[in-house]
């Protein structure tokens, strides 16, 4: 395992081994070449470079902190809790580094409209948010039952200025708002510019957004440093489509004593069925443009997921993550909503943070975890946003009406 | 030569342009796809393009979206598919079908036992839409051993370069979208799908097919005009939603509708104007 060059991943041709590439239509191959072209033209460009710097520590608050949960740790009895506060950006989620990245990119190639899925809306309001500033058109494609169930951000779009599209087909979820907004890119591919939230979708999405995540965790490797003069032992993070824990992950790859472990949501438990975690029970197939570890059924249908968290609710996952656990460089695992809800509680009154749902999963897992280590050791935990969005969900499922 | 390289040559002698209908495999319901392929050929249709139910149809607009809905009600599988394609081969042993779909139902199957089963069904033809050449290698030479033509498709967004890339990798022919967009698109250029089409012959002798917002006699005449093959979908697929519990009144019209553009299209050929092939 040691002699996987990491940096050489993906190849030329967007493959992480076996999974990612390029599996689209005829007509974007083009728009994909141009995107590949201009995305890493710019990234070696330092006029590029620094007004991305400028962007992430002005507009979006970077660096965040490296928050040590002293009171988290000593009630867990074991290994130093950090969060990785990302749930202090702008915007309230990791989203917003990816699409600050983007819509530069977008403004570099001369379009004029932006869209995008989302499912949780946090990756929709972060567009929404840098389309306002940039003053471009912005469509936001989200899945009905999805509007349903975050529907502060559903206004907090449309106050944005965006067009919120409720799509209606398939389960209307996450995977068919991806569905809605290839559409609409297919058909007007000329001046659109398509910001895919997470490191999946056709190359070179998962290693673009990959690099722009990749800030969190250059950041929090640093600033472990400085704090404690090591490297953490284990780096833990949510996984829906897997960008903010790639971006965690990422610049820890040849740190060969970090662990890494991702979590998936596991729903209403992996042998239910109602869960989205492709990497612990799915199997890799071709979908949104990648070869990936998928739900499916036996006849290679997309199966419906379930998840208390609409951004975890996805039957698809980055490939680079598929990469990293066939390789055995990560490892993943799936908690429960009930576990999930724990997590949420748990932190919200421990640390007076609280979390996303989807975050919660992260640290549910941490609960479990942290007390098998010892108090020497450390994790970093992503906590990928905030949890503001979520309240109406969190006192639905506890029968109070707000 | 293949049953799609002996209809091109057959259609090429009579000066006449190749009508495609796509249908979905299991839409309205599975019991009525054998039998709306053999009207599809009593009513003019050279060359059957079959549609694989998907979960996901990222390609299509809501019309064919809708028949993968009502298709995968009974759970139309792709197994189920070629099982069909075998059933039609048992009185039809000229008419090239071709399968239309995504890649994961295939890749769920495993490329070796879909192409072993394919030949063993008569199938002719594979285009999966989300499968472009450059991700083709491994799937080609099972393909080829299988005499399964692997069909690509040309968009009007595709450039010179790639446009040589696929040429190279094709079989049977080639499928030019005519416009940008999903499947059921509305506005049709002939003009400048004449000029595409030129400029794909540069690189190839395969017979050209055009599709995409393709919806009646008229249109199907004036492509035909400069095309091999005239591939209509959503103005058939559209009557089974209409037809829904009632597979005969759909055969019916749907016969209808391709009947009409027989009539259409051999009508434009035979007063003289020909593709240039
Ligand atoms: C706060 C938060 N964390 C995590 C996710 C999951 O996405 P990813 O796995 O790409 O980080 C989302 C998605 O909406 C989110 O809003």
């Amino acid at each position: 395992m040691s002699k996987i060059d990491w940096a050489a991943f993906p190849d030329a041709r967007g493959h992480f081994g076996p999974y990612g590439g390029r599996f689209v239509s005829e007509t974007l191959m083009g728009a994909l070449d141009e995107l590949q072209k201009a995305y890493e033209q710019y990234m070696g460009d330092a006029d590029f470079m620094a007004e991305l710097d400028h962007d992430l520590q002005q507009f979006v608050g970077r660096p965040n902190p490296l928050y040590h949960a002293e009171r988290l740790s000593r009630e867990l009895g074991g290994a130093q809790v950090y969060f990785k506060r990302e749930d202090l950006n702008h915007t309230g989620a990791h989203k917003v580094n990816n699409t600050i990245g983007q819509a530069l990119l977008a403004k570099r190639l001369g379009k004029t409209r932006i869209i995008a899925e989302t499912g949780a809306g946090q990756h929709g309001v972060a567009t929404a948010t840098v389309a306002a500033r940039l003053g471009l058109e912005c469509v936001i494609y989200m899945g009905e039952e999805d509007t349903r169930r975050q529907t502060p951000n559903v206004f907090r779009m449309r106050l944005l200025g965006a067009e919120v599209v409720a799509v209606k087909s398939g389960t209307r979820t996450l995977k068919d708002a991806l569905n809605e907004a290839m559409r609409d890119w297919v058909t007007n591919v000329d001046d659109t510019f398509y910001i895919i939230g997470t490191v999946a979708g056709p190359h070179p999405y998962p290693a673009m957004v990959r690099d722009f995540q990749a800030v969190i965790g250059r950041e929090a490797r640093a600033q472990h440093l400085e704090m404690t003069g090591k490297l953490p032992d284990t780096l833990v993070a949510c996984v829906g489509g897997g960008s903010n824990a790639i971006g965690l992950f990422h610049p820890f790859l040849d740190d060969e004593s970090v662990e890494m472990i991702g979590v998936e949501a596991a729903g209403a438990g992996i042998e239910s069925g109602r869960h989205s975690a492709p990497l612990c029970a799915g199997q890799p197939g071709v979908l949104h443009g990648n070869r990936t570890y998928l739900m499916e059924d036996e006849h290679g249908q997309i199966v419906g997921t379930h998840s208390v968290s609409a951004g975890l609710d996805y039957p698809g996952v980055g490939p680079e993550h598929a990469w990293l656990k066939d390789t055995g460089r990560a490892r993943y695992v799936a908690v429960t909503d009930d576990q999930a809800l724990e997590g949420f509680h748990r932190l919200t009154r421990t640390e007076g943070i609280i979390p996303a749902l989807e975050t919660s999963h992260a640290i549910a897992h941490v609960l479990e975890l942290a007390p098998t280590m010892r108090p020497d050791q450390s994790i970093v935990v992503n906590l990928s946003g905030r949890g503001d969005k979520d309240l109406n969900t969190v006192a639905e499922r506890e029968g109070i009406t707000l | 030569m293949t049953r799609i390289e002996q209809r091109f040559a057959r259609l090429r002698t009579e000066k006449r342009a190749a009508l495609v209908p796509y249908v979905t495999a299991g839409d309205p319901e599975p019991a009525a796809t054998v039998p709306l392929m053999h009207a599809l050929v009593k009513a003019g249709a050279d060359l059957i393009e079959l549609g694989v139910p998907f979960s996901d149809p990222m390609a299509d607009g809501p019309v064919i979206q809708k028949a993968c809905e009502r298709a995968l009600r009974y759970g139309t599988s792709l197994r189920d598919v070629l099982d069909m394609v075998a059933e039609f081969r048992k009185t039809d042993t000229e008419t090239p079908v071709v399968l239309m779909g995504y890649l994961n139902p295939v890749e769920r199957m495993g490329y070796e036992t879909f192409a072993e089963k394919a030949r063993e069904a008569g199938l002719d033809g594979l285009l999966t839409v989300d499968l472009p050449p450059e991700e083709c290698d491994e799937v080609a030479g099972l393909l080829e051993n299988a005499q399964i033509a692997p069909i690509f498709l040309v968009a009007p967004t595709t450039s010179d370069e790639r446009i040589a890339h696929v040429a190279r990798a094709a079989r049977g022919f080639i499928y030019y979208v005519s416009l940008k967009g999903v499947t059921g698109s509305q506005t049709l250029d002939t003009s400048v799908i004449a000029e595409r089409l030129e400029a794909i012959r540069r690189h190839t002798d395969l017979p050209l097919g055009v599709g995409f917002g393709i919806r009646d006699a008229e249109t199907a005449g004036r492509v035909a005009r400069v095309a091999d093959a005239v591939v209509v979908g959503s103005a058939i697929v559209r009557l089974a939603e209409e037809f829904d519990g009632d597979p005969a009144g759909f055969a019916h019209a749907a016969s209808e509708v391709v009947a009409g553009m027989r009539v259409e299209m051999d009508r434009v050929r035979a007063s003289g104007v020909e593709a240039s092939v």
